[in-house]
């Protein structure tokens, strides 16, 4: 009876976790009251857990608490890394999160005396394959963001086949265990499969598309706890991976759209992603470059500015002399605006992250939408690091790898400005006509370097 | 079809319909901070995993469990303070002028 009505207690404190979780990310909906989002969160997590604690099935505590130990000593330090590293802390977050419900409903399938029923097999082969494929997926993707693995895509002839056929072999197995849940030999192999196909799907996709593969993940990670939900029959694990999964949804549905990839390209992963064609006929064309002094003197004689910032940017480190070069302008009641492309950076909402820890106040960060009517009245377009997401060829060339993704219409500025390396195409390898447009200033060089001579030049900085 | 796989079906629609409502309205500024934070909430998976360390029925169970539960703290420690750190540098022009 008492044991009942603990239960109960417990219950409770899960229904009062799931209403701060959905609070939590209520309360993100504007910056000025994310933060206590995120108090609300580790309120509902704190209580959960310590109300577990506190179940009577926990027979033993000492496998865990070192663990909890251990995931605190490893989940300090990864929520520390520096803002540019976030994207591939993320992944290997939804690596960890797959990792562990896939381990719980492996577990699940061990547990107890007599097989598990046909029903729930099914609902631990669905859970396990997820998430298994989630984690050796997601070790992919941190590794490409890490720089571990190689960032361009690795690819082969059949290997849309060969891979689809690893994923029907694992979902074969699975059903072969729904129709004899005892046969023990099979369930490990289905696991190893699964953590095969993970590293299949996630290889042979591209740096550039590392933001959509990221919300993919996000999203099966997600659908992985839901799942386990079912398994345990556990309402707070459904609702918080419900929760979980459609935030990765419909980040990846706005990741495809920012990239005009189609619905059913989202559900596959990237696989069939757009080729770059590097075989575009090379014609000399006449392009035009300045030096930080021209540069300077033609952002001080303009009244409106806006400065596109792409992940370039925050390779060359140049986003706190981007900052100078913001205060300096704006000190001489210039107005400058950010441009933020939907996938610049390395996932989503990366370059709002970056800008924001140079101080750039974010009032001044615009999205992609809402900025784009401005760029005809707008004196000086500044494009550091970015490429593609500002070629007018998507607008206009039928035949280019882009030709439909949404992008900043930079070229409708008065004066277009580009801070680049040298003229080599960009990640996807493919011509920009910008460059060449009559508008164009190129500016060579290092884009921290090129834009601390810029504020030196407008007597800012230090 | 057991019962409570119904219910469980009930809760997940209702509670997909509210993530997408809700998320819809988080700001795009806001997507790398909304991503850190669903993962800490996600992993509440351990208390699941808690519990199949805890029980201790066999030894590969409870080993299944604490690496379970070594992972998704980690996920919801390191998740909650990277999420604080990520939202404090969001700072408007007007609160910074005064």
């Amino acid at each position: 009876m008492t044991e009942f009505a603990l239960q109960q207690y417990l219950d409770f404190a899960y229904i009062v976790a799931v209403v701060l979780f959905i609070l939590s990310l209520r309360f993100l909906s504007s910056p000025t009251t994310a933060r206590m989002g995120v108090l609300a969160g580790e309120i509902g997590a704190a209580l959960a857990v310590l109300a577990t604690l506190f179940n009577p099935e926990v027979a033993q505590y000492k496998w865990v608490l070192i663990p909890l130990i251990i995931g605190a000593g490893v989940g300090v330090p990864l929520g520390l890394v520096h803002m540019t590293a976030v994207p591939q802390r993320t992944a290997l977050s939804h690596a960890f999160g797959a990792l562990s419900a896939a381990m719980i409903g492996i577990a699940e399938y061990y547990v107890g005396t007599e097989p598990v029923t046909r029903f729930q097999m099914g609902e631990i082969g669905l859970e396990v394959i997820i998430g298994s494929l989630t984690f050796t997926g997601s070790l992919i993707a941190a590794g490409k963001l890490q720089e571990i693995l190689p960032q361009r895509p690795i690819v082969y002839r059949g290997q849309n086949i060969v891979s689809l056929s690893v994923l029907a072999l694992a979902l074969g197995l699975a059903v072969a265990l729904v129709f004899n849940p005892a046969h023990a030999l099979l369930f490990p192999i289905m696991v190893i499969v699964a953590l095969i196909f993970g590293v299949l799907l996630v290889t042979p996709i591209g740096g550039a598309d590392m933001p959509t593969v990221i919300s993919l993940l996000n999203s099966y990670a997600g659908f992985s706890a839901a799942l386990l939900g079912f398994v345990l029959n556990s309402k707070v694990l459904v609702v918080a991976g419900a929760l979980d999964g459609s935030s990765g949804f419909i980040l990846s549905l706005i990741m495809c759209k920012a990239m005009n990839r189609s619905f059913t390209n989202v559900m596959f992963g990237a696989f069939g992603q757009v080729q770059a064609s590097t075989a575009a006929a090379k014609e000399e064309r006449v392009v035009r470059s300045a030096n930080p002094e021209e540069a300077a003197a033609i952002l001080s004689a303009a009244s409106k500015v806006v400065i596109v910032p792409g992940y370039g940017m925050a390779v060359a480190q140049a986003q706190h002399k981007v900052r100078e070069l913001y205060d300096v302008l704006t000190k001489k009641g210039v107005e400058v605006r950010f441009a933020i492309h939907p996938v610049a950076g390395r996932m989503p909402g990366h370059m709002n992250v970056l800008l924001a820890e140079a101080d750039i106040p974010y009032d001044q960060l615009i999205e992609m939408d809402e900025i784009n009517g401005d760029f005809p009245q707008t004196d000086v377009a500044l494009v550091i690091g970015a490429n593609d997401v500002t070629n007018p060829a998507a607008r206009t060339d039928q035949s280019s790898p882009i030709f439909g993704m949404p992008i900043l219409d930079v070229d409708k500025a008065h004066t277009v400005m580009v801070i680049k390396r040298s003229m080599n195409p960009g990640f996807a390898g493919i011509d920009n006509p910008l460059y060449y447009l009559n508008q164009t200033l190129m500016l060579f060089g290092d884009a921290k370097q090129f834009v601390g001579s810029i504020v030196r030049e407008l007597g800012g900085g230090h | 079809m057991p019962a409570d796989f119904i219910s469980n079906l009930y809760v997940f629609i209702l509670a997909g319909f509210v993530g997408f409502e809700v998320i819809r309205r988080v700001s795009p500024l806001l997507h790398t901070p909304l991503m850190s934070l669903t993962n800490a909430l996600d992993a509440i998976v351990v208390v699941a995993a808690i519990i199949i360390a805890g029980r201790h029925e066999t030894r590969l169970t409870t080993i299944l469990g604490a690496i379970a539960v070594a992972a998704s703290f980690s996920n919801m420690v390191g998740g909650f303070v990277i999420t604080d750190r990520m939202l404090r540098m969001f700072k408007s022009g007007r609160s910074k002028q005064s």
